[in-house]
């Protein structure tokens, strides 16, 4: 049983036109597979991810197919996609510690959204508690308000919630981006935790901190304006990456160990393109190292070039063939 | 690749385009209108005996005419005019007064906003209608300006409520630090810095105000604490109710003013809605 | 060059300020000429209250922050004007720091009024290409914009030329880059590397242990407002001896090696004022016997490396 995505667009609906802000995205996430998927800013990974879970204005479905576990989701239909939400697919949404009523005791909180799920509260308590226990957090959360808690039990809380009725798929948007170190890992653990006792069969880590993904991502897939730019395992995508893009990421994170005046990292000149008239071709091809003339004509595809590597790199291509 | 367009253009554009905006502010342009132009459709004086009492609208007197055979569409031509008049200088009042404060209070903080607080909270509990009755028995001779004043310097603790919240809010970012490190003086930052981040919010703020300031002078008006030597819509109800318009069914004396003064207050109340989502990018529907 | 003394910050909460708040705890340091000193701390730490007593942004409870030799507290008007052509700050969100209403090159206007009212045009506009250049931006793309048509990366290097206008000796860099992509940061990163060979001091305030390490000469590690450790990079990475720099450095993740199996106890919300050492709630090594209730001083434990830790010696002996 997977996560299968097929060609997925999903555009913005903006004063001046549409935004192409995932313009066909093809991959799957296997039972069991904790999948990272990095990129920076602009490059369409929380549109994904929004996408999947809660299409609303002004996202607009464009096309594509998403299949989770041998059935499609109608991720166009908000009201269809009730009957998934919570149960089959959910999300951890980045600022999701500030998501919680102020005004509610979590109890409560967790009470009222049990309910509208059509789910017994009672019953799920005990099962409830066991999930505490398991985060370190103790019961008399329940009787608490979110602000007599810390930044990092809010995380656990929500945390806890939303994988309560061990959805398939669980996706985290940088959820560790706005705590302490020592959280940070505690959290990140807990992620492989509940995939380890199956909490979870499923799960799409989103963060632009690789280091993060090293450490507990099996896959990593790395997004570049809108598009799939490399999947891999994730120790081939940190040590031996193929496209220019990920090379260049990559070496531009600094590392314990790692001194300016021993060996001055470099970033990637230039910005990334506007995807309102996105560059015709290959999207990286005015930052690229490598480019060719291939590269400015066609879009390279994605496509598998060894067993669990997907890459969309003419250059790489070649070089395969 | 295309040019962002101006600041200024954006705004008209969705200015325009907003359905709440265009209502709102076309039945105030009515009223406004009919305020200034009205004057000119009437010969007569809003106290003039010029015909038959209790007549209803007619062809030669458009409302209708009250107990003492008074114009009521003369009275409400230059009613409407008083109840814009008191909107203005009394919404204008309440709103300077209020944005001093709340200004003031938000940006120092500290003792100047404790004591500035004091002072808002002390004017939100006076009791006004009872200071209202004890000025109305020293000053026998009111004036539409006497009343703008006092709803002025009675109505601005909202308004210095609201904008001390912005200020605070505002004061904190971090542009403002990085102005305290340019060496920049606290009083010119206020008026250099924050003020023009706060333009759509005093906007806003003065329509409530104008609106609030018509409200509160027709309450007034209506119970008698109003102008002595003026007509104005409030007024135009009380004296309805006073001579029997109620039993009597005249409705053409009453149900103008007050069908006007909801409308023009609803249609600023709606305008100002209209104005947040024009200015807030976040509520713009596309 | 730029002095801490025992810099205290304490905050008055709750109803009629009843209860205190110690935001900062007697921290002492000092930078150099042309050095570059990082200031570790998680959130709560005080690092960025640090930061803006420096800056003259927070009032300074007790202790003397001195540059140079004098008072910054006794600096008022045309004195404290000064002190700020000397001393300047970049802050952490890059698109707050502009005012949305303006152009983003409004900034360098405010600095000629403020500090150059009487230059020629002419000189001015030369002052301004090279300080752009200097920062890696081309004048032409980036000057009379809008703060939103530009990137975060290209702002906050914006700022640091707006710093380079004046005769900075100082900057205070606080969690300057936390915001920007990756690709973007290390060009920050290095330019304030560049800039410190030219002989600018900079205080880095970061979360981030391997930015610190990057470019910095010195680190002090902060807790809940006191200094834990203090040392020379190496020193405190390399061989860390405090309970919590040991913690931190085994949880920040790597690209070179999987998180080591150590116990870490997770932060609760905590009090206010606790005298005795800050850690004592989460530290593996706590004794009440020893000094850990009293509040342990800064002991030179080898040469420049400082730690505040009574009996760090045992407890890096069972390691």
């Amino acid at each position: 049983m997977s996560l299968k995505v097929n060609n997925l667009k999903v555009y913005y609906q903006t004063l001046r036109g549409d935004v192409k802000a995932l313009d066909g995205a093809t991959f799957t996430i296997a039972d069991g597979e904790i999948m990272g998927l990095a990129g920076e800013s602009g490059c369409g990974k929380s549109t994904l991810s929004n996408s999947l879970i809660l299409l609303k204005p002004p996202m607009r479905f464009v096309g594509g197919k998403v299949e989770l576990d041998n059935e499609e989701l109608p991720i166009w239909d908000m009201e269809k996609m009730n009957d998934f939400r919570f149960k089959k697919i959910s999300t951890i949404p980045q600022y999701a510690m500030n998501a919680m009523n102020p005004i509610r005791k979590i109890g409560k909180m967790v009470s009222e959204i049990l309910k509208s799920k059509k789910v017994d509260f009672k019953s799920t308590l005990p099962e409830l508690k066991r999930r505490l226990d398991l985060v370190e957090l103790s019961h008399d959360v329940l009787n608490m308000y979110p602000i007599e808690l810390s930044g990092g039990m809010k995380q656990r809380m929500v945390m806890v919630l939303s994988t309560l009725m061990n959805p398939s798929l669980l996706m985290a948007d940088e959820i560790t981006s706005a705590l302490d170190v020592s959280t940070q890992k505690a959290v990140a653990k807990m992620l492989v935790e509940f995939r380890d006792r199956e909490f979870v069969k499923k799960l799409m880590v989103i963060t632009h901190d690789i280091s993060i993904l090293y450490q507990i991502a099996d896959s990593i897939m790395i997004m570049y304006a809108g598009k799939l730019a490399e999947k891999a395992p994730t120790s081939v995508i940190i040590n031996s990456p193929r496209h220019p893009y990920t090379k260049l990421l990559i070496s531009s994170l600094p590392d314990i160990g790692v001194k300016y005046s021993q060996k001055k990292l470099t970033g990637i000149p230039g910005k990334p393109p506007m995807l309102l008239i996105p560059p015709t071709g290959c999207r990286f091809r005015e930052r690229c190292p490598v480019a060719f003339q291939k590269c400015l004509n066609e879009e390279p595809p994605f496509v598998e070039i060894k067993k669990g590597h997907f890459i969309a790199c003419w250059k790489e291509f070649e070089k395969n063939a | 690749m295309t040019k962002p367009k101006k600041r200024i253009n954006e705004f008209l554009y969705f200015a325009l385009k907003n359905k709440r905006l265009r209502v709102g502010l076309s039945v105030v342009l009515f009223f406004l209108i009919l305020a200034l132009v009205g004057p000119l459709l009437t010969d007569y004086k809003w106290d003039d005996y010029v015909g038959p009492a209790y007549h209803p609208p007619s062809y030669e007197y458009w409302f209708g005419t009250t107990t003492f055979g008074q114009d009521v569409f003369t009275q409400f031509i230059l009613g409407l005019k008083a109840s814009f008049l008191v909107g203005i200088i009394g919404g204008g009042i309440g709103t300077l007064i209020g944005v001093l404060v709340g200004f003031t209070a938000g940006y120092h903080g500290g003792m100047i906003d404790e004591f500035l607080n004091m002072l808002t909270n002390i004017v939100i509990v006076i009791p006004t209608l009872a200071i209202l009755l004890i000025i109305s028995v020293y000053l026998k001779v009111r004036g539409v300006l006497i009343e703008s004043i006092f709803i002025g310097f009675t109505a601005w603790p909202w308004a210095a409520r609201a904008i001390r919240a912005q200020t605070f809010s505002l004061r904190s970012r971090d542009f403002v630090d990085l102005a305290r490190i340019s060496g920049i003086r606290p009083l010119k930052i206020m008026f250099t810095e924050i003020a023009p981040n706060m333009m759509s919010y005093l906007l806003m703020t003065f329509i409530l105000q104008f609106g609030g300031a018509i409200l509160i002078a027709a309450t007034l008006d209506f119970i008698g604490l109003g102008p002595t030597n003026a007509i104005s819509l409030g007024l135009m109800m009380n004296l309805a109710v006073l001579w029997g318009a109620l039993p009597l069914g005249m409705w053409w004396w009453f149900i103008p003013p007050g069908a006007a003064i909801a409308a023009i207050v609803g249609a600023l109340y709606l305008t100002n809605v209209g104005l947040d989502e024009v200015f807030n990018p976040k509520l713009r529907k596309l | 060059m730029l002095e801490l003394e025992k810099i205290s910050k304490i905050y008055k909460t709750g109803t009629f300020g009843g209860k205190k708040l110690l935001a900062v705890n007697k921290v002492s340091f000092e930078v150099k000429d042309g050095e570059v000193i990082s200031l570790i701390g998680e959130s709560g730490s005080g690092k960025s209250t640090i930061g803006k007593m420096i800056l003259g942004l927070i009032s300074i409870t007790s202790g003397t922050i001195k540059l140079n030799g004098v008072d910054i507290a006794t600096l008022k008007g045309g004195a404290l004007k000064n002190y700020y052509r000397n001393v300047q700050g970049v802050f952490q969100d890059p698109f707050s720091s502009y005012n949305p209403v303006f152009k983003a090159d409004r900034i360098f206007r405010i600095i000629r009024e403020e500090f150059f009212p009487k230059i020629k045009i002419d000189e001015w506009n030369k002052k301004i290409d090279s300080s752009l250049r200097a920062v890696g931006l081309n004048p032409d793309q980036v000057l009379n914009k809008f703060p939103h048509q530009l990137s975060g990366g290209q702002l906050q290097r914006f700022l640091i030329a707006r710093a380079l206008l004046l005769d900075v000796q100082f900057l205070v860099a606080d969690e300057i880059i936390s915001m920007l992509d990756a690709s973007t940061r290390i060009d920050v990163l290095n330019l304030l590397a560049e800039l410190k060979s030219r002989g600018l001091s900079i205080l880095f305030i970061t979360h981030d242990l391997s930015l610190g390490y990057y470019i910095s000469e010195r680190s002090m590690i902060l807790y809940r407002g006191g200094v834990v450790e203090m040392g020379s990079t190496e020193q405190v990475y390399y061989h860390p001896l405090h309970p919590y720099t040991k913690m931190l450095i085994a949880s920040v993740p790597r690209l070179d090696k999987k998180w080591e199996e150590v116990e870490v106890k997770l932060k609760e919300k905590h009090s206010e004022l606790s005298t005795g050492c800050a850690y004592y709630e989460r530290c593996l090594f706590a004794d009440k016997d020893k000094d850990c209730a009293k509040g342990p001083p800064l002991i030179e434990a080898e040469s420049g490396h400082f730690v505040a830790c009574s009996h760090y010696m045992e407890i890096n002996e069972s390691f």
